[in-house]
């Protein structure tokens, strides 16, 4: 019996030991998720601004030929995906990965039909493992900057422009709330040309002309849909972490209280059973 | 003097936001002194320090890569990929860059991107000059 109360002891500490872990991550995950919402949030007058802009460009000039608002027939799909460095997040990678492969599976025969980016060791691991066509990867972005993910993004939009693929989408985990995280598949290229949000367009004098300021605009816009697609998914992640570590706690908590009762129990029975002895030792004396 | 409103903007953040009494960028078709009451215009920027003159005739400097400009009635907008004030550049670190491009488009390697390299060159030297003011 002894032997037992030392094992559950060790049991009771051990589960102590994790849900400090557990806790700690889930408060450092809630500090880098109001981090990354705030990151969010300042990258937000820039896009507005690219969007505002090219409304008034495309809605001004009618019928604008630029390739990137053109679509054409899909001989071949890009695939933007973006998942975690870490682990620890829940649901976060997988629920990401299972939806990508189950579009792919739907969309496409074989494998000359589409290419991947993948942002984060995660999905880079899982999808070199089992060879899918990754034509380019970037791991180890903490705290995304523009730069980052600039390399990537032009990389992408660069293919679509030479024609090597005819669609990009983007995979990422959108972020609702610090709760729920949405797994979403969103078409970057061919562009659609933005409504203007507020219904006036200005008209501007462009220089060189339009279609010049166009061309110039519209990769960087790709670029920064890309960009704050992958701040979302960061806000997205570490929201995904803060819940899986809470739930964490929760169960360690359940399983201390549990083992606590069976402790005490143990240590219970052990006693009465002592005293049980003694008595019955003094009575056969007597 | 008439006042308008100028705005830089990176996708990391707001740099600046103020009033000012004239903007002096680089487009790509050259020099443009922007004055309130511009007419609306849209134009990419090239690597390039950015000059704004604000209240009092002081003038504020910044080097700005990967830009265009908007201006709008009495509202100015740069965006950028990149602006940086004189007092966030490293002054060592951009001259060791500049001197790293130079020796990459001297060395003329077969598989040279010469387009980024020289780029290299441009955004370094112009955080040099920034700096230098």
């Amino acid at each position: 019996m002894a032997k037992g109360i030392r094992e559950i002891r060790r049991r009771i500490k051990s589960v102590k030991n994790t849900r400090q872990i557990t806790k700690a991550m889930k408060m450092v995950a809630a500090a880098k998720l109001r981090r990354n919402q705030e990151k969010a949030e300042a990258a937000r007058p820039y896009a507005d601004k690219i969007q505002e802009v090219i409304a008034s460009i495309a809605g001004g000039t009618t019928g604008s030929k630029h390739p990137m608002l053109q679509s054409r027939p899909v001989k071949k799909t890009g695939y933007i995906v973006i998942t975690s460095d870490r682990g620890l997040a829940g649901g976060y990678n997988g629920n990401m990965i299972r939806t990508v492969i189950q579009t792919i599976n739907e969309k496409h025969k074989s494998k000359d039909e589409y290419g991947i980016f993948v942002i984060g060791r995660k999905g880079r691991d899982f999808f070199t493992k089992r060879n899918y066509p990754v034509i380019d990867e970037a791991t180890g972005i903490e705290n995304p900057a523009f730069a980052d993910i600039k390399k990537i993004a032009s990389a992408a939009v660069q293919l679509f422009a030479d024609e090597q693929i005819d669609e990009l989408y983007l995979c990422y985990n959108k972020f609702q709330s610090a709760i729920s995280q949405v797994p979403t598949i969103k078409r970057v290229l061919p562009l659609e040309a933005p409504e203007s949000s507020n219904g006036r367009t200005t008209n501007y004098e462009y220089e060189p002309n339009a279609e010049e300021v166009l061309a110039d605009l519209l990769p960087k816009y790709a670029e920064t849909l890309v960009y704050s697609a992958m701040l979302e998914a960061k806000a997205s992640e570490e929201g995904s972490r803060m819940t899986a570590m809470g739930n964490a706690t929760d169960n360690a908590t359940d399983m201390i209280g549990r083992y606590t009762l069976i402790y005490n129990r143990a240590r219970q029975a052990a006693i009465t059973q002592e005293i049980s002895e003694i008595v019955s030792g003094a009575n056969a004396q007597a | 003097m008439s006042k308008m409103t100028v705005e830089v903007v990176t996708p990391e953040r707001v740099l600046f936001s103020g009033e000012a009494s004239m903007v002096i960028a680089r487009g790509v078709q050259g020099d443009l002194g922007i004055l309130p009451n511009h007419m609306p215009m849209v134009t990419p920027l090239k690597i390039a320090p950015v000059r704004i003159k604000t209240e009092g005739d002081k003038e504020l400097v910044m080097a700005v890569s990967g830009g265009f400009m908007e201006v709008r009635g009495d509202k100015v907008t740069i965006l950028a990929e990149t602006a940086e004030r004189p007092e966030d550049i490293d002054p060592s670190r951009a001259k060791a860059a500049k001197e790293r491009a130079e020796q990459r488009l001297n060395e003329k390697h077969p598989d040279l991107d010469l387009r980024r390299a020289e780029r290299a060159l441009q955004r370094a030297i112009t955080r040099l000059q920034v700096t230098n003011k």
